[in-house]
């Protein structure tokens, strides 16, 4: 199993009247919601948990793209990586990813993932994402329509120019590169392991199985109603005769919160998950599917109604409600112990990204959850897929000896250093 | 009118056709039409209209190929040459008014005479047309129509909200139609069209309904401004759906291009 301790990075102060007075939290949130000097603290603080989950023995830490949103002020998911890679050592850095039809040229991505990738020591999983409409069309303007052409062309780009050891011309049709030869190139090879969040459409399903991608499944809505769209993944896995059913082919992201008991977990967690739930998640429904975002063929199959949030929106959700839906698991350890067994057997996913920062959560709540899950949990989970226990193609793989931060010597001996240098003929 | 198929470089197109007088093309809206469209049946008693449908649009094939302003301005030129018509009277409304435009400036010399009902296609820093695509249907009638109430009423009739297979169909139709005109108007309805307009010789008339609030009457001013010899006709207690609130009085100005 790899666990994946994941920092949406929610704004905390959105006001209690936030849904009464504000028609969304993404795309035309309120300029003056956001406060820069507050956002300080908030950003070193998100910074410092995740560090925090790589020492306490999560597989990965893990960050993602979105902008114009009030439930994630991470824009740019590389500044976030960067930082973590210089103050971590083992941990592996999941970017989930970067938005690629957004970059220009998405050479960009193939570089800063080869810096990430080499700052770190090989220690980068890299994610390709679409990118949510809002994100996607309604704040950086892409053509709904044409949007999954743009997205599949930045994918060959980048995975050429990481693997193509001469220049070369690019000529594509949102593309035009005379010569692309990116300088540095990653650590991983070919190529670090790709991961690839969708949301139900077959060419997505079809796109990770003939790349040996691994796909991930990133939702608020929790493991049982993500039953039917991970089967139909696993369906096609099937029927395209993959060479194995590895569980890594899939990941799938839960909000979990754990407490000593059960009750404890209603107490100490429901006012930041009902913040997520009533606040966060609070997104004008024009902007949710711009026309032409998804294909024909995905909305016809049905998916969508399939998948989609309950009448009403989350609004009207109770503790009690959330617990039962299995939008969030929480409680005590061992109540957290068996539902998220229930969830990896059930989903059959072998990489699962820990929403663990839920919404306003205080430092001191989110540092006990984490502790909890990682000494409590985590270990009773790690041999659920004993078969694929090497199962190594959709992780990391660091070089041996890796460098962390601070390793500069003493003044005195480097300016020694040098004055002996400075002796030694032809130096 | 008639629905009829005409084979064009890329997929076969389909098109409504009625009425006797002169030749007519008529370029509809990112809202798309109908075949009882009472607009076309208006334009219908005085021409012989052709109004062909956009890939995408109504029953017809999409087109995948057609990605920017450029391909859908010479694919509708194509339509034209491959429904038999020399320089018939061009009339387009909306997103078909852009179409038409750009015809009329990228071919001056097969294009005489041009009809613009509150066409998009320009874009004035200081009056924002509001994002389309992001509106929610029922926010609709009152961007479209001077009468929001008779407007809504309009726009459902003949429609059973309470079929649980509307909801699909209703995307469907949407992520075809809107996601082909998105080509041309996502994110902001403008593809360079102003420095282009200089060219267009046709006689030009535009219309436009005086509470237009999706692409306000200000427009038209520019408009005028940038087709020379241009004559607007500004229609009151009327909207961005003037075709249907005012048919009679867009017809008779069209009707000044027959003369």
């Amino acid at each position: 199993m790899k666990f994946t301790w994941f920092n949406l990075m929610p704004w905390p102060y959105l006001p209690d009247d936030f849904r009464e007075k504000n028609r969304s939290v993404w795309v035309d949130i309120d300029q003056k919601l956001f406060d820069p000097v507050k956002s300080h603290e908030v950003y070193n603080t998100y910074m410092d948990l995740l560090e925090y989950a790589g020492e306490v023995g999560f597989d990965g830490i893990g960050v993602n793209e979105h902008h114009q949103n009030g439930y994630g002020i991470m824009p740019s998911p590389n500044i976030i990586a960067a930082g973590l890679a210089r103050r971590t050592k083992d941990v592996a850095l999941v970017v989930l990813g970067n938005s690629i039809a957004l970059y220009n040229p998405p050479v960009r991505v193939a570089e800063e993932f080869a810096m990430l990738d080499c700052i770190s020591g090989g220690r980068l999983v890299a994610g390709f994402p679409v990118g949510t409409s809002m994100d996607t069309n309604y704040c950086y303007g892409q053509i709904p329509s044409l949007t999954r052409e743009k997205y599949a062309e930045a994918h060959d780009l980048i995975l050429k120019a990481w693997t193509t050891r001469e220049p070369f011309a690019f000529n594509g049709r949102y593309n035009k590169l005379r010569h692309v030869n990116i300088w540095p190139r990653p650590i991983q090879q070919p190529h670090p392991p790709v991961h690839i969040p969708g949301g139900g459409s077959v060419e997505t399903y079809d796109f990770c199985i003939d790349n040996t991608y691994s796909y991930s499944y990133l939702s608020f809505t929790g493991y049982i109603r993500a039953k039917a769209l991970l089967q139909g993944y696993w369906d096609r896995v099937a029927e395209r005769n993959a060479p194995d059913t590895s569980p890594y082919r899939a990941g799938f992201a839960q909000t979990i919160c754990v407490a000593d008991t059960d009750e404890e977990a209603e107490r100490l967690y429901w006012p930041h998950v009902s913040y997520f739930y009533n606040r966060c998640l609070h997104v004008y429904p024009g902007f949710a599917d711009a026309p032409g975002y998804r294909t024909i063929k995905t909305i016809q199959s049905g998916a969508l109604s399939q998948y989609a949030p309950q009448r009403g929106g989350f609004a009207e959700l109770t503790w009690k409600n959330l617990i039962e839906g299995g939008h969030v698991i929480a409680g005590s350890p061992e109540t957290v112990r068996q539902r998220m067994e229930e969830m990896i057997k059930g989903l059959h996913v072998g990489n699962v990204f820990c929403l663990m920062h839920v919404g306003n959560m205080p430092t001191e709540k989110c540092m006990y959850s984490t502790k909890l899950f990682a000494d409590k949990v985590m270990p009773h989970l790690r041999g659920i897929f004993p078969d694929f226990a090497d199962d190594s193609r959709f992780w990391c793989h660091p070089i041996d000896k890796t460098v962390s931060a601070g390793r500069l010597p003493s003044e005195r001996d480097a300016f020694e250093a040098a004055r002996e240098a400075a002796l030694v003929p032809g130096e | 009118m008639e629905l009829k198929t005409v084979q064009t470089e890329h997929v076969p197109v389909q098109y409504l056709e009625g009425g006797k007088g002169q030749p007519l093309v008529f370029l509809h809206s990112a809202g798309g039409m109908t075949a009882d469209d009472p607009f076309l049946a208006k334009l219908a008693e005085r021409f012989h209209v052709h109004a062909p449908f956009l890939p995408g649009y109504g029953e017809s094939q999409e087109c995948p190929e057609l990605r920017d302003m450029l391909d859908i301005t010479l694919h509708t030129q194509d339509v034209v040459e491959a429904l038999g018509l020399k320089n018939p009277i061009l009339v387009g409304h909306s997103m078909g008014g852009m179409i038409a435009a750009e015809m009329a400036a990228t071919a001056p010399h097969e294009v005489s005479r041009l009809a613009l009902i509150c066409p998009a296609g320009l874009w004035l820093d200081d009056h924002p047309i509001p994002d389309f695509f992001s509106t929610l249907p029922f926010e609709m009638p009152a961007l479209l129509f001077h009468d929001a109430v008779a407007g809504a009423a309009m726009m459902t009739a003949g429609r059973d909200v309470a079929d649980p297979n509307f909801l699909q169909t209703y995307l469907v139709t949407n992520a075809r139609q809107l996601g082909m005109a998105g080509r041309i108007l996502f994110p902001i309805p403008e593809r360079g069209l102003a420095g282009r307009l200089y060219r267009v010789k046709a006689r030009t008339i535009l219309v436009w309904g005086d509470s237009d609030r999706l692409i306000p009457p200000v427009y038209a001013q520019e408009f005028k401004r940038k087709i020379a010899g241009s004559q607007l006709v500004s229609i009151p207690e009327a909207g961005h759906m003037v075709i249907f609130e005012k048919a009679d009085q867009v017809a008779d100005a069209i009707g000044r291009l027959a003369q």
